[in-house]
């Protein structure tokens, strides 16, 4: 969309310009790691040619056990983001609701959100070791707070004057919610999961790095420790990877999701 | 506000936190369970573990890290962001290659770049808090130059105003706002990247002492780290808020006359 409106500005560019650019840039910054160490500029014991990282890449493909952490990966974020959507959700419709319990509870969410939830892990570690539940607790923490604050922003968005309209149509509470609340928080709630989303698998990683949760980020640890260097930038392309996926998918559903309501915002 | 409102304000405000630290009291003060000590302890613990050598040794470090590695993103951030922001072929050439940096997850950065300057030593923890901040505070920066209203740009050339003074007064100003929310998001990053650089190599730092507490099993000692850290990170972002409330009080009375409030 913001792409559409800089042409409309600056005049029409060719449909094929932008991409073919970007594609250039790529390949720019793979010649240039390809280019560093084989002009010894960089040690190749430190940043190996891309073709080596590509090659340890494609040998990573054939393992079952990349496949397999990949999963693991995978299944943490999903269910830790679940979690996170669904207690955000409702403890932010309810506490958004009530005046009262939005005004008192205001200080408290201002505080516990702030704490980096680095700041669990000892306790974590000291209580579930490195099994997967570590990595739940801390991928919950950090992304029920994206959540739940972009809902309390939502549901402080609703226009009094619908709200109070539904109220003199005697519509139930529940109704309210459904009708009233729910439509003006929407776009809120899909920023908080589009934030929420990149959150979890940051801390999913995270938690797999440093307390060896089984997953992705456990097998750089091991890679990286045991000097198979090529490796290790192979597993951090693919970590870049999904990053790329979860960003993009997140915003593939905010488009869809959300695709009443541009068209209804544009002309405002 | 009038002064008669302050103390319902301040009762509002400190109630819930009041009453949750009560409970907590009052909840663990028998507690003999091993993860969660009494809150007495805790609290008589602090003073304690915290004395003027591992704050000087371990706190005052970690925070002169941070604050080395996040002020260089600001500044790298702000730079790379208002030159590609301003350039569309720029743009369009760097965009899928950001796109997979800033993807990548910040704390895989740390064993890469141990590769390069080992887990010890400043080097490493300040350049791996600097390539973790840098993303959101560049990309934002990006979206701000670009959102810049293009008759601002205009006025400012027709007054012939130079390129120093456009640069400064037009677009920064002008994308400031952005560069804040991008410069906070990058704040909890930091301190995310603070800790975890700590956590790897058995050196000094805040990251360190909570991970060697929790190693000897010192469990109130360890409470209190997790409390410092939790301090911190809601002193810093309190801090933030002051800087912004100041420099983008123009920003707030725009949208305010925007909206006709």
């Amino acid at each position: 969309m913001t792409t559409a409106t800089a042409t409309a500005l600056t005049g029409p560019a060719p449909r094929w310009r932008q991409p073919a650019l970007g594609v250039l840039g790529l390949a720019l910054v793979v010649a240039v790691v390809e280019a560093l160490p084989r002009l010894g500029i960089v040690d190749d014991r430190f940043l190996p040619p891309f073709s080596t990282m590509a090659r340890a890449l494609a040998e990573q493909l054939t393992v079952a056990e990349f496949w397999t952490a990949l999963g693991q990966t995978l299944r943490g974020w999903a269910l830790g983001l679940a979690v996170a959507m669904i207690a955000g959700i409702a403890a932010g419709v309810v506490i958004g609701s009530v005046p009262a319990l939005r005004a008192v509870t205001a200080s408290t969410i201002e505080f516990l959100r702030p704490i980096p939830s680095v700041a669990l892990i000892p306790l974590v570690v000291l209580i579930y070791g490195s099994r997967p539940q570590s990595a739940l607790v801390l991928v919950v923490y950090a992304a029920f707070w994206q959540v739940l604050v972009q809902v309390l922003y939502g549901v402080a968005d609703v226009d009094p004057v619908i709200r109070d309209t539904a109220r003199s149509y005697r519509f139930s509470r529940w109704a309210v919610v459904r009708t009233v609340v729910w439509p003006t928080a929407m776009p809120y709630v899909v920023t908080g999961f589009r934030l929420a989303a990149a959150v979890a698998l940051i801390l999913e990683i995270t938690a797999e790095l440093i307390i060896g949760v089984p997953g992705l980020g456990r097998a750089i640890g091991v890679a990286q420790s045991s000097g198979a260097v090529a490796q290790t930038y192979a597993l951090v392309i693919v970590v870049g990877l999904v990053g790329v996926a979860v960003n993009a998918s997140a915003r593939a559903v905010e488009r869809r999701a959300l695709r009443w309501h541009t068209s209804v915002r544009r002309d405002l | 506000m009038n002064i008669s409102e302050l103390p319902r304000r301040a009762l509002v405000a400190l109630g819930l936190p009041a009453v949750l630290i009560v409970l907590w009291w009052f909840l663990s003060a028998n507690s003999t369970s091993f993860f969660w000590p009494p809150l007495s302890s805790i609290v008589e613990a602090f003073p304690r573990t915290w004395t003027a050598d591992p704050i000087l040794h371990d706190v005052l470090p970690s925070l002169a890290r941070l604050a080395a590695g996040y002020l260089t993103a600001l500044v790298a951030g702000v730079a790379a962001g208002t030159a590609i922001g301003s350039s569309r072929t720029l743009r369009a050439l760097t965009e899928p290659a950001l796109e997979f940096l800033r993807a990548v997850p910040p704390p895989v950065l740390i064993p890469v770049i141990a590769l390069f300057a080992g887990y010890t030593g400043w080097t490493a923890k300040v350049i791996a808090i600097a390539l973790g901040c840098v993303w959101p505070i560049l990309l934002n920066t990006v979206e701000g130059v670009r959102s810049l209203d293009e008759v601002l740009r205009d006025t400012a050339r027709s007054y012939r105003f130079g390129r120093a003074a456009t640069l400064w007064h037009v677009v920064l100003r002008g994308s400031s706002p952005l560069i804040a929310t991008g410069a906070r998001q990058a704040l909890s990053i930091g301190v995310i990247l603070m800790v975890i650089s700590e956590l790897f190599g058995a050196n000094r730092g805040l990251g360190a002492a909570i991970v060697q507490f929790q190693r000897g099993f010192a469990i109130p000692q360890m409470w209190t780290g997790i409390v410092l850290l939790g301090l911190l990170g809601v002193t810093l972002s309190g801090l933030f808020r002051l800087v912004e409330h100041r420099h983008l009080a123009w920003y707030r009375g725009l949208r305010q006359a925007e909206r006709g409030v």
